[in-house]
């Protein structure tokens, strides 16, 4: 199946909107540095710049014991280095008015503090206060990917392994049955069970025309079932590699004339179901385009049965 | 044509989530009836209808419309633009009525997707 553009823009919506979830089910230790490096406070400022340089830091906590202190960056090295007191202890040039964030804490959580402070790391403490690890907005944006890209390859594996749902499984006959039971009058969910079946075949691999086709007759046979009928009635499904086989049936009242039933532009619908769009007497005939077999077996009083199957060409199966 | 362009043309609001972006347009059909919507529109069109009703967001998914434009100044309720929010289809409102929007945007080259509708059923 070629996707085509306003697909790849779909996805693109969809990753915005999961990214935004994602910072609120990701927690603070999934994406945090672990073994954070604590200094002592009364190191010297030159020590701690050995260190940053050594191991790449651009801040650490400062820790008396396992208790929080301080932090300091490369910001407060820079400083001391132009006033040249790098031989005082850091405790003199870090922040002391440290703003944590928790361990278990949502990764939304820091965002938060990160656009409410101007800081940029935070310490993160465990539930005793102590100093388990560091984050920093690349450490977020470092999280999110990984998590979008495990989601991307989920989803691909469920892709995948619906699409080849019938190499998957031998038998002598494969088919996958769909069932929706449509109640009558329901006009705020009409075209729901269409729209599933739509995305169904989708993910079984049909091609986009494949599901537009099956999808138009669909709908059309579901707002019959809704407008038309006595109780309401049920669509069928039933997909296998070959055709598509779709069937709608109800149990009253049937149809008078069937052969005027598909005259384009004939309905018996009410003014007030033509008020919502319906019954332009186009349906039957839609369907039948649609469709490469349709039969329509009505009974008055006893019920109709629509049956619309559409053949799928090797092309398809692959 | 551009999603953006035609929004422009008609003079329109943006009723969903999406931004004003540089989708393509293929045609366009005016109608109120979903039946002759699903008998004649091809994917990639734009819709102008005076329905106002979540059926006309179903109708556009099962027929890949594109987008679909409110005429006279129709607002859809809630539950409809969340519907279209969520099937990625825009919604513009226009204080236009049916015949003067189609004939702007006919005018301005969008070419037209009714089909006459026969008894003849093939293809």
């Amino acid at each position: 199946m070629t996707a085509d553009p306003r697909q790849i823009s779909d996805q693109v919506a969809e990753s915005i909107t999961r990214s935004e979830e994602l910072a609120y089910e990701l927690r603070i230790h999934e994406v945090m540095t672990k073994n954070v490096h604590c200094l002592s406070p009364d190191i010297t400022l030159e020590s701690a710049l050995e260190i940053f340089q050594r191991e790449r830091f651009s801040g650490a906590p400062v820790t008396r014991g396992d208790k929080l202190i301080g932090i300091v960056s490369i910001e407060d090295l820079i400083r001391a280095l132009r006033e040249g007191n790098l031989d005082d202890p850091i405790k003199s040039y870090m922040t002391k008015d440290v703003i944590s964030v928790r361990v278990y804490d949502p990764v939304v959580e820091a965002l938060k503090t990160f656009a409410r402070t101007n800081f940029g790391r935070l310490p993160v403490l465990d539930e005793n206060d102590k100093p388990v690890g560091i984050i920093t907005k690349g450490d977020i944006s470092n999280g999110l990917l990984k998590a979008l890209q495990r989601d991307y390859q989920n989803e691909e594996l469920i892709r995948y392994r619906a699409s080849h749902l019938f190499e998957d499984i031998e038998s002598h006959r494969t088919s996958l049955i769909l069932r929706y039971d449509i109640r009558k009058g329901d006009f705020i969910r009409g075209g729901n069970a269409s729209s599933n079946i739509k995305r169904a075949l989708l993910r079984l691999g049909a091609s986009p025309q494949v599901a537009r086709r099956c999808g138009i007759a669909v709908y059309e046979a579901e707002m019959n079932l809704i407008i038309h009928t006595d109780r309401g009635g049920t669509l069928r499904i039933e997909v296998e590699p070959h055709k598509i086989t779709m069937e709608a049936y109800d149990d009253g009242p049937g149809i008078e004339d069937v052969k005027l039933a598909m005259k384009p532009g004939y309905s018996t619908a009410t003014n007030e179901v033509r008020e919502m769009g319906f019954g332009a007497g186009m349906g039957l005939v839609n369907i039948k385009r649609c469709v490469d077999d349709m039969r329509l077996i009505s009974t008055l009083d006893r019920g109709t049965n629509l049956y619309m199957t559409i053949y799928l060409n090797d092309l398809e199966n692959s | 044509m551009k999603f953006q362009k035609l929004v422009s043309l008609l003079e329109g609001n943006l009723l969903t989530d999406h931004n004003v972006d540089d989708r393509e347009i293929a045609g366009a059909m005016g109608a109120d009836l979903m039946s002759d919507v699903l008998a004649s529109i091809e994917p990639e069109a734009v819709l102008l209808t005076g329905l106002c009703n979540p059926q006309v967001v179903r109708t556009a998914q099962i027929a890949d419309i594109q987008t679909i434009v409110f005429v006279r100044g129709k607002n859809p309720d809630k539950e409809t633009i969340k519907i279209a929010n969520q099937e990625n289809i825009p919604l513009v409102s226009t204080d236009k009525g049916l015949f003067e929007a189609c004939g702007i945007l006919f005018n301005a080259g969008l070419p037209s997707f009714e089909t006459t509708t026969t008894d003849d059923c093939s293809d």
